[in-house]
């Protein structure tokens, strides 16, 4: 059904952490390895070892360049995943019923079964979390790991999104976003945790936690103020020199 | 985004025959018998065709009947329906003008109010579109429906509503591209609101997450072919509008008026081309690409 629930009882999401992640993409490859042999059909790749391979992800990795106003640039590694919109904009549109999002904790699913491959939804969304399967011909997308963590065959420790669990720098959170005593929730407002596209009017439940300061240059060395000055005007023979060299 | 061949070749036959089906439900020109025929077949041809042709674009076409479930949200869905609904009435009120020599009127009328709805609907899967600035205004559906409505004349031979008709739609036209140009920039999605950043300094696309190409930049990212724009948008309003009011103004042969319509149909084909090529989604900007 496509038709948004106008409350869900969890809302069951990832913090993603902007300051410590150092963009080892090792959450990309543990979602594609769990997601490519549970839920639905497999995350096929074309032409893998040729010369132009393309292939279906659920998240990706991209490095941004930011420069501020005064100072050095700094290089911030950007995961991206569907965010589980609470106004998920790709549900509604679908004309099949295939998206859906799930009253009891808010995931955003594709049926796979009903899903024609119109690819609508993937346009409605402004994330690009979403991507059509070329050998399949239906829409992909984060399960939140559906599949594990609910799943009692996996030690409990194991019962989160895979991309969660592999993360090797804890840049990556999962939680119940809706429950304001949660870890996750917390971590968001103590962090100033922020929506993407938040202009989109998607209400994303996924956060991003905001780099935090950078330190500055000017301190760089605390003995500095304590040294005696260089002198700035040369003097005895390289004082000569340089004026001998300036006439010439 | 990607301007696929079976959805622009859907969008502009479809639009053409509902917007012919239009004028015939309203008995312009009121025609019965065997020249009913010839009208009725070439709407139907052009409708329907337009209809299969969006299936190519589907992964699972197997699966298009679900497409009718979700009317209460879809825009997709309602266009299916509608385009039924549209077709069904106007088949009706065909039979009683092909083989009874008789046009029941109120049949006509519902037709023809259902055929406008199917473009409508059909315009509103890209205009409801927030993701894409471009679309996402109300002259995106006022735009397709004066195509159809301007074609559909065209086709049923009113000269004189037709040369209105595509006046203004070059017009609106125009009004479109203009618009347009400015309303990326004008709803204000820019890297900095997409990656959150903006608070720290101007951001830029650094490294992107793959090598390859995938299917959100192939399907999406669509930036080539944008060069000729602007020398398209003067063929696309040459052939759309131009040639066939100046064709229609000199006295009436059947051959111009063949002539007239294959322009039309010519320039509407350049013009959506343009819809899908310059639309900008703002997927793009996490690439630093629109």
């Amino acid at each position: 059904m496509t038709q948004l629930p106008t409350h869900t009882e969890k809302k069951l999401g990832l913090v993603i952490d902007l300051d410590t992640c150092v963009g080892c993409h090792a959450c990309v490859v543990s979602c594609k390895g769990w997601n490519t042999e549970n839920y639905g059909a497999p995350l096929s790749d074309q032409d893998p070892y040729g010369a132009d391979p393309t292939g279906t992800f659920l998240n990706r990795v991209h490095s941004y360049e930011v420069q501020p106003d005064q100072g050095v640039a700094q290089l911030i590694h950007f995961p991206k995943s569907c965010l589980h919109c609470d106004d998920a904009p790709c549900v509604t549109v679908c004309p099949t019923g295939a998206s859906y999002k799930r009253v009891e904790d808010g995931i955003v699913l594709v049926n796979e079964s009903d899903c024609i491959g119109c690819g609508l939804c993937a346009w409605a969304c402004p994330y690009g979390a979403r991507e059509m399967d070329a050998d399949q011909g239906v829409m992909k997308k984060c399960t939140l790991c559906v599949d594990r963590i609910y799943n009692e065959n996996l030690p409990e420790e194991d019962r989160q999104p895979a991309c969660v669990r592999t993360c090797p720098s804890n840049a990556r959170h999962f939680g119940d976003l809706a429950d304001s005593e949660s870890d996750v929730s917390k971590l968001v407002a103590e962090r100033g945790g922020i929506d993407l596209m938040p202009e989109q009017g998607t209400k994303p439940v996924n956060k991003y936690l905001p780099p935090r300061p950078k330190d500055t240059w000017d301190q760089i060395d605390i003995l500095a103020p304590l040294l005696d000055p260089v002198a700035e005007e040369p003097k005895g023979f390289l004082g000569w020199l340089d004026k001998t060299l300036e006439k010439l | 985004m990607h301007p696929a061949p079976s959805i622009i070749l859907f969008t502009v036959l479809s639009g053409l025959g509902f917007g012919l089906l239009f004028w015939l439900g309203l008995g312009f020109p009121p025609v019965t018998g065997f020249s009913a025929f010839a009208f009725f077949t070439i709407a139907y041809l052009l409708a329907i065709g337009g209809l299969i042709s969006s299936t190519f674009h589907l992964g699972n076409p197997q699966r298009a009947l679900k497409a009718f479930t979700q009317w209460q949200t879809s825009w997709l869905s309602r266009e299916a329906w509608l385009s039924v609904f549209a077709l069904t009435f106007m088949g009706l009120y065909a039979i009683g003008a092909v083989f009874f020599a008789t046009r029941i009127a109120p049949l006509g009328w519902i037709g023809s109010a259902l055929a406008l709805a199917t473009v409508y609907a059909t315009s509103m899967i890209y205009g409801q579109l927030k993701t894409v600035p471009r679309w996402n205004h109300p002259t995106t559906p006022a735009l397709f429906l004066l195509l159809s409505v301007s074609g559909g004349a065209l086709l049923a031979g009113q000269v004189t509503y037709a040369i209105g008709l595509l006046a203004l739609s070059g017009v609106l036209q125009a009004v479109v591209w203009y618009l347009g140009d400015q309303r990326f920039a004008e709803r204000g999605t820019t890297m900095e609101t997409a990656t959150g950043l903006g608070n720290i300094g101007q951001v830029t696309a650094f490294e992107p997450p793959h090598t390859g190409t995938n299917y959100l930049l192939k399907e999406m990212v669509h930036v080539v072919g944008r060069k000729h724009s602007r020398k398209l948008r003067i063929i696309s309003l040459a052939l759309m509008v131009v040639l066939p009011v100046l064709l229609l103004l000199l006295p009436f042969s059947h051959a111009l008026a063949a002539v007239a319509v294959l322009s039309h149909l010519a320039g509407v084909l350049a013009s959506r081309w343009l819809f899908f090529a310059e639309a900008e989604h703002v997927v793009g900007l996490y690439y630093g690409i629109r």
